[in-house]
């Protein structure tokens, strides 16, 4: 056996090489024999009627192939949870920007001057571009009532806690919309022949979400849709469903014109077409005892989901479940919903509601610390959760997690207490104010309640003919490592060289479904299931007596090459179950949520430059409980660049909206971190395990998505002592705040009552 | 990319001469391109109104600088790179050093040119406060000649300069007098790098025996052209230095400037934060500190 | 080739590409950007934006880091090229290569042969760069990824090896 670990060592990534030479092949860099280019005629109205479309007689059309909704062969539908979003706009519009006709061209330089050719005449309907528009049901946009979907979590008396409360704390936050801004925009190449069928290569997450939408488009049993991701250049959850959209648009002109099709966007077209994070207004009620211990309250969580339904309802679902944070609520009650706007649909992003639920959560502890007179650290320690107690839906803590230790050690790392003083001591007489802000936090890894159970993930792993292994999942690689991890995993769990190991190019050809590479699934879920796999495949082995109980990696080799050669191809399968203890209840919301939570607490100091108004991140911590590191520098990549995107949800990121189009869709304008706007991002990991995760690792792709905005918020109103409770909190914002309140003696110590 | 590149006609013809003779040809036809960081883009948008386009990249004539005893002289298509790089511009005229140094990353200072920054008359332009400050004239030269222009006579609205149809800004010269002055130059983004000015001062100030003998202020991105503050200045100038100055000075610097909502911030907050830049270099010459 | 229907208007155009000569038959408006990618068929420079903002297209022309989607390809007549391409030797990586490949500085890659040109302009000018000066160099340079500071390692673990030499 191989006896140096593998697993938890930064070994070389299996992906790296052609990223840094620049080989590594993206979907725009690919090419095929008798390609078209793809264009989109888009809506430039948020609701209304297509009264008729009209053709510039200055454009040569018969060159051009032209696709509208009449060409789609099955049901003109992006299939995803509902049908409800068409994949071509047929009689009505309910976005701008939403796709209305494709057209196709052997030249790429003249589409663009073509689709601005075609003229559409509207009847424009009342149009919704807010939750409260939504919500006042003025106008009826989608279903009955504006609603996509509710959801209602209970546990307690929330009705008995307003009576014995000593303090009743309410507060409203809101988070607005951000863009994913992967570098790489969103790009698809189709061909079809009527042999075969439909063969998609993407820039994508998540194969079989798009194999799913091409068989109900297009009609096609299974084995003719083959899907096949190519490099992606950074994804966040936004190529988890938008691609399903692209890829029925490329599909569409390849059929048409039996020829191959390449569609992909430019940036003010990705900005400004596809989905974001959806907005979210956080109303908290709490009732709060004496000593500052939560007695119970309520929360009401609504998500602003765009024109059609999409994802929002999980989306809605993982937010309402971590609404509560991690604290031990006796009674609570969420009141989730997730309503329709006339923008186009908003979709998953890096966290997925938990930074939108998580920012209000944060927010509100350091309010009630306020109204109570205790510390942001005080009033946190006497309500984390510990082992024993239940989170909001009545799960029970079971693993040794002690969140006051990982809130002490943060708090030592970031010398949060000496700054705090240092800066109350100094603000008075500086144009700089500095302030520090705790957020306390954690992350459910894997899909909520039964979506494990449901997804029933495969994962394959085979014998090459060198006796060489290869892993077969359809999860995707866009910069996590996936490929990496998921072969140390085997090799580890083998006993094998790092080097035996290696994984398929994620093929629905090649590929079983393994699910998609989303709510930082793919160590915990996949990762197991591979490892499953791989045991299975060494008892094979040994079973037919061609391996012993111990062996050298080149005498496992052996064995699988005498396999091969004496019975045939060796591949083992592995099907998630889910674990007996793993329960819950999806119609009342009640049971374990999550086969395992990541655990966080983030620390931020904030410079605030009165002059400007402008806040600069100096120092940020953040410390967490993963269950295991099963690679030291990729686990760190992705805290850090997790933290750099909630920074830039905090201070920087704006979507600035007009009548439901984004206005700022280029980078110019759409303000992202760059390396001179971010401080050393200081990581430290603890590791407890997980009974449910390979080698006991959780998910950690999403959890630096969820502390950073609120740790920094409360440190911009530790250094003013004025509250912000929305983000993204630009200079404009603090500089109206300060020219209505009047300045403070002492702005760290200052306590407001219920604000 | 939404244009289509065989709509346009691009020449190169390597002097400055050849150039010239082309715009007395056609006088307006013929779009004059540098380092491209604004045209290009605007091409790639699928906007650029412009149908041809003459290359004066690199051309000898428009990228060397010239150091007399008077006066620096600086060639239009000199880079903001070839600013940072030049000891006399880093000594002795720091505020347009550092505009070069904050306009966009290395790759477009490696490309922007100084001439491309004032004839696209942009009033976020990171340079042009400083030229305002430092008194620059213009050299611009035609077929018919050369003619020299104060620069604060240049830009006459929003976008527009008097840069004639065949002419070319060639020079930009800067009388070498500031060096004993305190500069500061500082710009307000929406983050550290690359980022297009909220609002920016170059100011200029000497100060003796507590009273403030001149005082020279600019800002961009207030008003459809880059300002001089010249009524802020005059209240200022010849006063005392105290706080009840800098109060006036800050309410006459609101009043002065003309800024607008738009995509990147808003009037209030540019008219506060102008305040507040004029008042910090005020503070910074009362305490005799500089900075930029 | 796809784009060759509209043959009037294109020239002859050469510059020296990763050290060899290379000559294009081109319109002089194509952008630098599209020229490598689709005449010349090298894809490892990328496009992000569309407008220098990402950097994600950066080469080295005349030894100067240029953002190459905004230089119309006529004014790249002559110039000495480096794309990603040509950075090492076939089979042999360059130490800011291997830097990022050891601390993790590559994670999409896509901003990565645009981030690696910025580096090496950077050490080019200063072997030794501070933090502070490898956040500048490189801050026209996004990376959506990584939240910069394995970056910063790499290039500083490169410059310890000399790659600035």
């Amino acid at each position: 056996m191989n006896t140096a670990p593998i697993v938890g060592t930064s070994v070389p990534r299996l992906e790296g090489r052609d990223k840094v030479t620049g080989l590594a092949s993206y979907v725009d860099d690919l090419e095929l024999p008798g390609m078209l280019y793809g264009a989109t005629v888009r809506s430039t109205i948020p609701r209304g009627r297509i009264r008729k479309i009209n053709f510039s007689p200055h454009i040569n059309w018969p060159e051009f192939v032209i696709v509208s909704a009449s060409d789609i062969p099955g049901k003109n539908c992006i299939a995803l949870i509902e049908d409800d979003q068409p994949c071509l706009a047929g009689e009505f519009v309910n976005h701008p920007e939403e796709p209305i006709l494709l057209l196709a061209h052997p030249d790429r330089h003249v589409l663009p001057h073509a689709a601005a050719s075609v003229t559409i005449d509207y009847e424009p309907l009342p149009a919704v571009f807010s939750i409260e528009e939504s919500e006042r049901l003025s106008e009826i946009i989608w279903g009955q009532d504006n609603t996509f979907k509710t959801c209602l979590i209970e546990k307690g008396d929330v009705e008995s806690v307003w009576e014995n409360a000593d303090y009743i704390v309410e507060g409203e936050y809101t988070t607005g919309a951000q863009e994913q801004l992967y570098i790489e925009n969103n790009g698809m190449i189709a061909a079809f022949n009527p042999r075969d069928g439909v063969t998609v290569w993407g820039s994508l997450q998540c194969p079989y979400y798009v194999h799913k939408a091409l068989m109900k488009l297009c009609c096609l049993p299974p084995e003719k849709v083959r899907v096949v991701q190519m490099e992606t250049g950074g994804a966040f959850g936004g190529k988890e469903e938008y691609p399903s959209m692209l890829a029925a648009h490329a599909v569409l002109l390849a059929m048409k014109s039996e020829r191959p099709v390449k569609l992909v966007y430019d940036r003010l077209e990705d900005m400004t077409a596809t989905t974001k994070r959806h907005p979210s207004r956080t109303r908290h009620r709490t009732a709060v005892s004496r000593d500052g211990k939560i007695l119970g309250g309520e929360i009401e969580f609504t998500i602003d989901g765009g024109a059609y339904e999409t994802l929002s309802p999980v989306v809605l679902s993982r937010g309402a479940i971590h609404a509560g944070g991690p604290y031990y609520w006796p009674s609570i009650r969420v009141r989730a919903k997730a309503v329709a706007t006339n923008a186009p649909p908003h979709g998953a992003f890096r966290g997925f509601g938990a930074p939108q639920s998580l920012f209000a959560m944060e927010r509100h502890m350091d309010r009630i610390a306020r109204v109570v007179r205790l510390s942001p650290i005080e009033i946190r320690k006497r309500n984390l959760l510990r082992p024993g107690l239940t989170t909001s839906t009545g799960q029970v803590i079971e693993e040794p997690i002690d969140l006051e230790g990982l809130l002490d050690r943060a708090l030592e790392l970031s010398q949060y207490c000496s700054k705090r003083r240092e800066f109350a001591r100094d603000n008075q007489q500086n144009k700089i104010k500095r302030g520090v802000g705790i957020a306390a936090f954690l992350h459910g890894s894997g899909f909520t309640g039964s979506g494990e159970r449901y997804l029933g993930s495969i994962v394959g792993l085979e014998a090459c003919a060198d006796g060489s292994l290869r892993v077969l999942v359809s999860s995707t690689e866009f910069g996590q490592g996936t490929k990496t991890v998921l072969c140390q995993i085997v090799a580890e769990a083998l006993g094998l060289r790092y080097e035996d190991v290696g994984i398929a190019q994620p093929d629905t050809n090649v590929v079983p479904n393994s699910g998609p590479t989303v709510a930082s699934r793919t160590v915990m879920v996949v990762g197991k299931l591979v490892q499953s796999a791989a045991l299975g495949l060494k008892n094979t082995l040994i079973a037919r007596g061609l391996l012993a109980d111990s062996y050298s990696p080149d005498e496992f080799r052996e064995a699988c090459r005498n396999y091969v050669s004496k019975y045939g191809p060796l591949k083992s399968l592995a099907q998630y179950q889910q674990p007996n203890e793993i329960v819950w209840d999806e119609h009342n919301y009640r049971g374990s949520a999550y086969a395992a939570y990541a655990w966080a607490v983030y620390v931020a100091e904030v410079w605030v430059d009165t002059t400007t108004y402008s806040v600069s991140v100096k120092d940020f911590v953040a410390l967490q409980e993963i269950g295991k590191i099963l690679h030291p520098v990729l686990a760190k990549g992705q805290i850090i660049g997790g933290v750099a995107q909630g920074i830039g949800f905090a201070l920087y990121e704006k979507v600035v909206w007009q009548n439901g189009r984004m206005q700022n869709g280029q980078m110019t304008n759409y303000i992202m971190p760059t390396s001179a706007d971010l401080p050393p991002i200081r990581v430290h990991f603890d590791e407890l395990g997980n009974a449910h995760g390979a080698f006991g690792a959780k998910g950690i792709g999403e959890l630096p998505m969820d502390g950073p905005a609120p740790a920094i918020v409360n440190a911009v109103v530790d250094a003013l002592g004025v509250p912000f409770d929305s983000i993204p909190l630009l200079p404009e914002d603090i500089f109206e705040e300060f020219s209505r309140t009047t300045p403070r003696e002492n702005p760290a110590h200052s306590l407001q009552g219920g604000r | 990319m939404r244009a289509n590149p065989v709509e346009y006609e691009i020449v190169a013809p390597g002097t400055l001469s050849a150039v010239l003779s082309l715009l007395a040809e056609s006088p307006g036809a013929w779009l004059p391109i540098a380092g491209g960081t604004d045209v290009m883009v605007q091409y790639s948008a699928g906007i650029l109104p412009a149908r041809k386009l003459v290359s004066i990249w690199n051309l000898p004539d428009l990228r060397r600088i010239e150091v007399s005893p008077q006066e620096i002289r600086i060639g239009a298509g000199c880079t903001y790179s070839d600013l940072r790089a030049h000891e006399i511009v880093n000594r002795e005229f720091t505020l347009l050093a550092s505009a070069a140094r904050w306009t966009g990353g290395i790759a477009n200072q490696n490309r922007g040119t100084l001439g491309g920054n004032i004839v696209n008359a942009s009033p976020a332009a990171d340079s042009l406060p400083a030229l305002l400050v430092y008194d620059a004239e213009l050299i611009l030269v035609s077929a018919r000649g050369e003619r020299r222009v104060p620069y604060s006579s240049f830009h006459i609205a929003y976008r527009k300069t008097k840069l004639a149809p065949d002419e070319l800004v060639l020079a930009i010269c800067l009388p070498r007098r500031f060096s004993r002055y305190h500069a500061h130059a500082r710009k307000v983004g929406a983050r550290n790098a690359q980022a297009i000015s909220k609002v920016s001062l170059a100011a200029l100030g000497r100060l003796a025996g507590g009273v403030v003998e001149d005082i020279r202020l600019a800002m961009g991105s207030v008003a459809p052209v880059p300002l001089r503050l010249t009524e802020t200045e005059r209240i200022v100038k010849g006063r005392s230095l105290d706080a009840s100055l800098i109060q006036s000075a800050k309410a006459a610097a609101i009043k002065e400037i003309q800024p607008i909502d738009d995509i990147r911030s808003t009037a209030r907050y540019r008219a506060a934060v102008a305040a507040n830049l004029v008042a910090e270099f005020l503070d910074q010459l009362g305490a005799g500190k500089t900075g930029s | 080739m796809n784009e060759t229907l509209h043959d009037h208007g294109k020239s002859e155009i050469t510059f020296i590409l990763n050290g060899q000569s290379a000559s294009v038959h081109v319109h002089p408006m194509e952008r630098l950007l599209d020229v490598f990618r689709r005449e010349l068929r090298l894809t490892g420079t990328k496009e992000g934006c569309g407008e220098g903002e990402c950097g994600s297209c950066s080469v080295l022309m005349d030894g100067e880091l240029v953002n190459s989607c905004l230089i119309p390809v006529i004014q790249a007549r002559d110039a000495r090229i480096t794309t990603i391409e040509g950075l090492a030797p076939a089979g042999k990586l360059h130490e800011l290569q291997q830097a990022f490949l050891d601390w993790g500085g590559a994670q999409c890659g896509i901003c990565t042969s645009g981030m690696i040109l910025a580096a090496c302009h950077l050490l080019s000018r200063k072997s030794q760069p501070t933090l502070d000066e490898i956040r500048e160099g490189l801050s026209g340079n996004l990376c959506r990824c990584t939240g910069y500071m394995q970056i910063f390692e790499a290039v500083a673990e490169a410059a310890r090896h000399g790659a600035g030499s």
